[in-house]
């Protein structure tokens, strides 16, 4: 039993978003187990680890106890990580703890693992490593009998390890996302720190988390976390804080209408997030549009994700309303990423868009629409999907404008829309009716944070000029809590039923 | 070239170290008589060849010649399966007798 201390030293786990939730890294000097099922993504955090004391100039030995060296380099390529290079450059060795295919190997009588000690430790000497990672204690298992003295054997080892004053991950395998948290039922004893990695499967939708089970004498972030795997390996989503104490700004900037602008008292905050929603065609991605031509306008860069249509679609409409999409993107202010929604989980789509918008540094950026993303995950893994891309929009301090395409706002039964309105500043509803045999059209801004705003529907037209808000409407066009559930094509509107 | 050739993998001079070159000399004294070759190596003054080797645990016997290798992880407790597994002539073994063999 280690006493708690706040002076435990903590490493750098070298995998992005893992130190927040970490609260620093792993314990120094420590041995962490990471257990998942098969496809967790194990090796690859094991070796990510690696990567990063690598990247701080600390090299680290690998123990491979069922991959080839050689097949270990070429997955770890994928990912762009050059082992062979580091590897001559001294940075990276691995000690091969796999079974031996030569011939028999029998056991007879008492032993001990000094001669795997007796290998680690001059490899970590030879390097001057800092970090090992043992990948698999199951590969080990498979070599010996699982038997009392094997394991009593194996905690010396790894006792063993930490006398070197290095940082050990250890991998095992687990049968079952939620059950024992390792296969043998015993690895957990063999450390004070426990990882564990998912790979969910929930209606149709797969989810991969990982969660701090416990560190020993240090404190960290409790719950399942998403993460991504990607082209540059694991990225894991903290649930950011959206509060932070940032100073906000008091800078108007123009959201591309100008009637809208004056119906919130003057534009939107610099650092806010606005949220159009409405059904279809009913000018989402108008309002789109025109927030990213007054921006590019006034030469502020502008990212474009769009989840809905096609790249080619987007800017036939913004040509529709005037807005030339290709030639702001010649002039290097306009950036459009479409992005088929199924082709990635959600965790993926955020550590892209973030990395996007690290790369690009947009002044705007804009989402057309939210909803789609919401066919890839499910309820609660949506909602920290968009608190997380709102706190990365705010953090930055870019104005963003998101849209929804959800018939029923005012209903409250979409579940994503009411934790939208809770992390966006400025809600804008656009609705359609038919009202005596004529197409009306409203909008209303139902919030506005720290701002006064008009409470009134207005009515507007849309033209080849773009869209114009005009008199407040005296039609039924919204009425608040009583709007009907109206397909996602929106194009039989009904009108309410106020009877 | 001897007709069998073993390393024999230890780790330090201790008496499980001891035991297991013991057992190993009787035996190959006892059986072989002088057809093989045999070299102790301490996985702590030598890693580097218990790395090429592979070897894990200590004591490990490893029969290099006739080939296929045979590894014998233990401290060899030289039972007639274990003499046959190394191809060690087992007629007259004194530990081990036929009619607990065939049991």
């Amino acid at each position: 039993m280690t006493i708690s201390t706040p002076t435990m030293r903590k490493v750098p786990t070298g995998v992005p978003g893992l130190d927040t939730i970490t609260k620093g890294g792993f314990p120094e000097g420590r041995a962490v187990v990471v257990a998942g099922t098969a496809g967790s993504a194990k090796s690859v955090m094991a070796a990510q680890f690696l990567k990063g004391g690598i990247e701080a100039g600390e090299p680290g030995v690998f123990v491979t106890c069922e991959e080839t060296n050689a097949s270990i380099r070429d997955n770890l390529r994928g990912f762009g990580w050059d082992v062979a290079a580091w590897e001559s450059d001294g940075l990276w060795a691995f000690v091969d703890a796999t079974r031996s295919l030569d011939g028999a190997s029998i056991q007879a009588g008492s032993y001990d693992l000094e001669a795997l000690l007796a290998r680690i430790r001059a490899t970590v000497n030879r390097l001057g490593a800092t970090r090992i990672v043992i990948d698999s204690l199951d590969g080990l298992f498979e070599q010996f009998n699982r038997d009392v003295h094997f394991r009593n054997e194996l905690q010396r080892v790894i006792t063993r390890l930490s006398d070197l004053r290095v940082t050990t991950l250890l991998t095992t395998e687990r049968d079952s996302e939620y059950g024992a948290p390792s296969r043998r039922g015993v690895e957990e004893f063999l450390t004070d720190n426990l990882i564990l990695l998912r790979n969910v499967l929930t209606d149709e939708k797969r989810r991969r988390t990982v969660e701090i089970v416990k560190f020993r004498g240090t404190s960290h972030g409790t719950g399942e976390f998403g993460f991504s795997v990607n082209g540059s390996g694991i990225s894991v989503i903290p649930h950011l804080d959206i509060t932070d104490d940032r100073v906000l700004t008091d800078e108007r900037i123009t959201s591309g209408n100008t009637k809208l602008d004056s119906m919130v008292d003057g534009g939107l905050f610099r650092d806010s997030i606005a949220l159009v929603s409405g059904a279809a065609g009913t000018g989402k991605t108008l309002l789109m549009t025109s927030f990213v031509a007054a921006g590019v306008a006034l030469g502020e860069r502008c990212l474009v994700f769009a989840f809905e249509e096609r790249r080619e679609q987007l800017i036939r409409n913004a040509r529709g309303w005037g807005v030339d999409f290709e030639a702001m993107e010649r002039d290097g202010l306009l950036k459009i990423v479409a992005v088929y929604p199924e082709i990635a989980t959600l965790e993926d789509h955020l550590v892209a868009i973030s990395n996007l918008v690290e790369e690009y540094r947009p002044t705007r950026v804009a989402v057309d629409s939210l909803s789609a993303l919401e066919r890839v995950g499910t309820g609660d893994g949506f909602r920290k999907f968009v608190v997380s891309l709102c706190a990365t929009f705010k953090h930055r301090g870019l104005t963003a404008m998101l849209t929804s395409t959800t018939p029923t706002f005012l209903g409250g039964t979409s579940h994503s829309e009411s934790h939208l309105s809770t992390v966006t500043d400025l809600i804008v509803l656009l609705r359609h009716s038919e009202v005596a045999g004529i197409l009306r059209r409203g909008l209303m801004v139902l919030k506005m944070r720290g701002s006064r705003h008009d409470k009134e529907v207005r009515e507007f037209t849309v033209d080849s000029l773009g869209m114009h808000i005009g008199e407040v409407s005296t039609h039924p066009i919204m009425v608040p809590g009583e709007l009907p559930q109206m397909p996602a094509d929106g194009d039989d509107d009904q009108g309410p039923d106020t009877g | 070239m001897q007709e069998y050739v073993f390393e024999l993998y230890v780790a330090g001079d201790g008496l499980r170290s001891r035991t297991a070159v013991e057992v190993l000399n009787r035996m190959c004294e006892d059986r072989l008589a002088g057809r093989h070759e045999l070299t102790v190596i301490d996985v702590h003054l030598h890693p580097e060849r218990a790395e090429r080797a592979k070897i894990l645990a200590t004591p490990t016997l490893l029969r290099r010649y006739p080939t296929p290798e045979v590894r014998i992880i233990g401290d060899l407790g030289l039972t007639r399966s274990v003499l046959a597994q190394l191809g060690v002539p087992v007629d007259g073994a004194p530990t081990v007798s036929k009619s607990q063999e065939d049991t």
